[in-house]
């Protein structure tokens, strides 16, 4: 078995800059990454698509290329393709690559295991044709490949900057369909002074916004009652916006309401997470390093509160040095000093997230769907089942699973696990700490018997 | 095909091979994401849900939502997750048999 000083899950922003914080400071990392290529989600195949659609995408995106090539120094080892499914005290990482299973020994594990899109239940969003925003950010990203015509729903950042995106490629959203209530702008000013030091994102915000609308995109906002109507496939979506009701034809919906900490494999090892009313979701219980309860595990990035790319990318170094110094390769005074300029910049980062958490809150009737709304995508699950089991006295979304399935599909609750938790604690009135959230246990991802079987032999190819 | 597709793929000069989806020839660009490249080919439903037998199609790209399962080299995989590769067979989930016999 291969044995390391730091394994590191995902090769996002975090987890590139804490392999290469933590090289430099001699310990040798293994940094593990689903993908064929470095980037994460953010600067997914910035190497190869920074020439062909550089423009595009924009400088922030290419400012990932800076961490792909951090990559490339001794003491570190990239698996790319790397599909992590269990992790066990010790720490010992169990994978999946090219068909065969593997496992590592690390003395401390960073995850860095990013965000996931907030799940966004509406009425006709399991239809084909209907995809998360990221995920058309990572169509043009890897693939070069665009919606001819779709409408963006929902709220945020993201929105406008795949609208821009779409725009500079010649392919212009339909409509950009905003569902922030009309009041939230004002709620937020009172974040406005901390935002102002952040105040690039907010000038990149307003340049983005002026491009879609010279663009000509309409933008309706304040949209409630959001659905997707079609009944094979996506066909338009329908929405009321100042008392008036719109229904526009598209062959694409690109939902997002923001994103979310995916936490995964911080829950399947036991680290306790919190409610964070802020960002109207759970977030593991991390310090400023990003340590844990767990001892010789850190957390950094998104997948430990949702702070964006460059806070991530510093995170990623603080936890780092941590490990460093943890294991002896530095002193406690060396870590500080070296983390000093980090925890001043993370912090200029970050300035602008109450702002924006406060602008573009996460929509309504998402987060409370309407009966006959599926909420558990894998197993058909409605928000009128769930609501259902409350009545009959479910609690909890792991007793949920025992009475319909939620949350037992392929996809491990990932895209309904915080609808879940909001559907039974408003129905049991119970705040979301109280109801709690599904137990994830490994294989946190899919893992063959021919794979496990390949694992002593390495010399063996998966069986069928 | 392409022009049915309701995805534009911008100018790629990737060599094309051919794979079989549903017992159907398709050309796409090798090494491309297969999820990707099936949808600019036009693909629309890649599954049909175990439950109800609704049609589903890519909904994260991100290999967390399981919605792009298809069924390749006799395995149920995610096809965000996967690369295209000379005369690759493809199938929905769990209707191989009907489309072996079809072909």
């Amino acid at each position: 078995m291969q044995r390391c000083d730091l394994a590191i899950i995902g090769a996002g922003p975090a987890g590139m800059a804490a392999a290469a914080e933590a090289a430099q400071q001699g310990l040798s990392v293994t940094l593990l990454d689903e993908q064929n290529r470095p980037g994460g989600q953010i600067y997914r195949e910035v190497d190869r698509a920074a020439g062909p659609r550089g423009g595009i995408l924009g400088q922030e995106y290419l400012h990932g290329a800076t961490l792909t090539a951090g990559l490339g120094a001794s003491g570190i080892t990239h698996l790319s393709g790397a599909v992590v499914w269990a992790i066990e005290d010790g720490f010992r990482v169990s994978f999946v690559r090219d068909g065969r299973g593997e496992q590592v020994e690390a003395a401390r594990v960073i995850l860095a295991t990013g965000a996931l899109e907030r799940p966004m239940p509406l009425p006709g969003w399991t239809l084909p044709g209907v995809m998360t925003a990221g995920a058309a950010q990572i169509l043009l990203k890897q693939s070069g490949v665009l919606p001819r015509r779709a409408v963006l729903a929902g709220c945020g950042p993201l929105l406008y900057l795949i609208a821009a995106q779409m725009v500079r490629a010649g392919t212009p959203p339909l409509a950009l369909v905003e569902t922030q209530p009309a009041g939230s702008p004002l709620a937020a000013v009172r974040h406005l002074p901390g935002a102002l030091r952040g105040w690039r994102y907010l000038a990149k915000g307003l340049k983005m916004l002026a491009e879609i609308k010279r663009a000509g995109v309409p933008r309706y906002t304040g949209a409630t009652g959001l659905a997707v109507a079609g009944s094979t496939r996506a066909e338009a979506v329908t929405f009321r916006s100042k008392e008036q009701k719109h229904r526009i034809a598209c062959d694409t919906v690109l939902l997002h309401h923001g994103v979310v900490p995916n936490t995964q494999a911080a829950r399947s090892i036991g680290v306790p997470h919190v409610w964070s009313e802020a960002q109207q979701c759970f977030v593991p219980e991390t310090g400023a390093w990003g340590e844990t309860a767990k001892d010789g595990v850190l957390i950094a990035g998104d997948g430990a509160g949702i702070s964006g790319a460059m806070a991530a990318e510093y995170a990623g170094r603080i936890a780092a040095l941590k490990a460093a110094e943890e294991l002896g390769r530095i002193t406690a005074p060396e870590r500080d000093r070296l983390a000093a300029p980090m925890f001043s910049r993370r912090s200029r980062e970050t300035a602008v997230r109450p702002f924006l958490d406060a602008a573009y809150p996460s929509y309504a009737g998402a987060v409370r769907p309407a009966d006959s709304t599926i909420v558990c995508r894998c197993e058909e699950v409605t928000a009128g089942d769930i609501r259902s089991y409350a009545k009959l006295g479910c609690f909890g979304p792991n007793q949920a699973k025992a009475f319909g399935r939620a949350g037992m599909g392929p996809c491990q609750g990932r895209y309904c696990g915080l609808t879940v938790t909001a559907l039974l604690a408003e129905a049991n009135g119970q705040t979301p700490d109280e109801t709690g959230y599904y137990r994830i246990r490994p294989p946190i991802k899919p893992v063959t018997l021919g794979e496990l079987a390949a694992m002593e032999d390495p010399s063996a190819t998966a069986a069928e | 095909m392409k022009t049915d597709s309701p995805f534009l793929e911008l100018a790629d000069d990737a060599p094309r091979v051919r794979v079989w989806f549903d017992g159907q020839p398709l050309d796409l660009p090798a090494g491309a994401n297969l999820a990707a490249a099936l949808l600019a080919a036009g693909v629309q439903v890649f599954r049909h849900t175990p439950v109800s037998g609704a049609p589903r199609a890519p909904f994260c790209m991100m290999g967390a939502c399981f919605e792009c399962l298809v069924e390749t080299g006799g395995r149920v995989q995610q096809a965000c997750m996967l690369e295209v590769e000379e005369g690759m067979k493809i199938a929905r989930p769990h209707e191989a048999e009907a489309n072996d016999a079809a072909l």
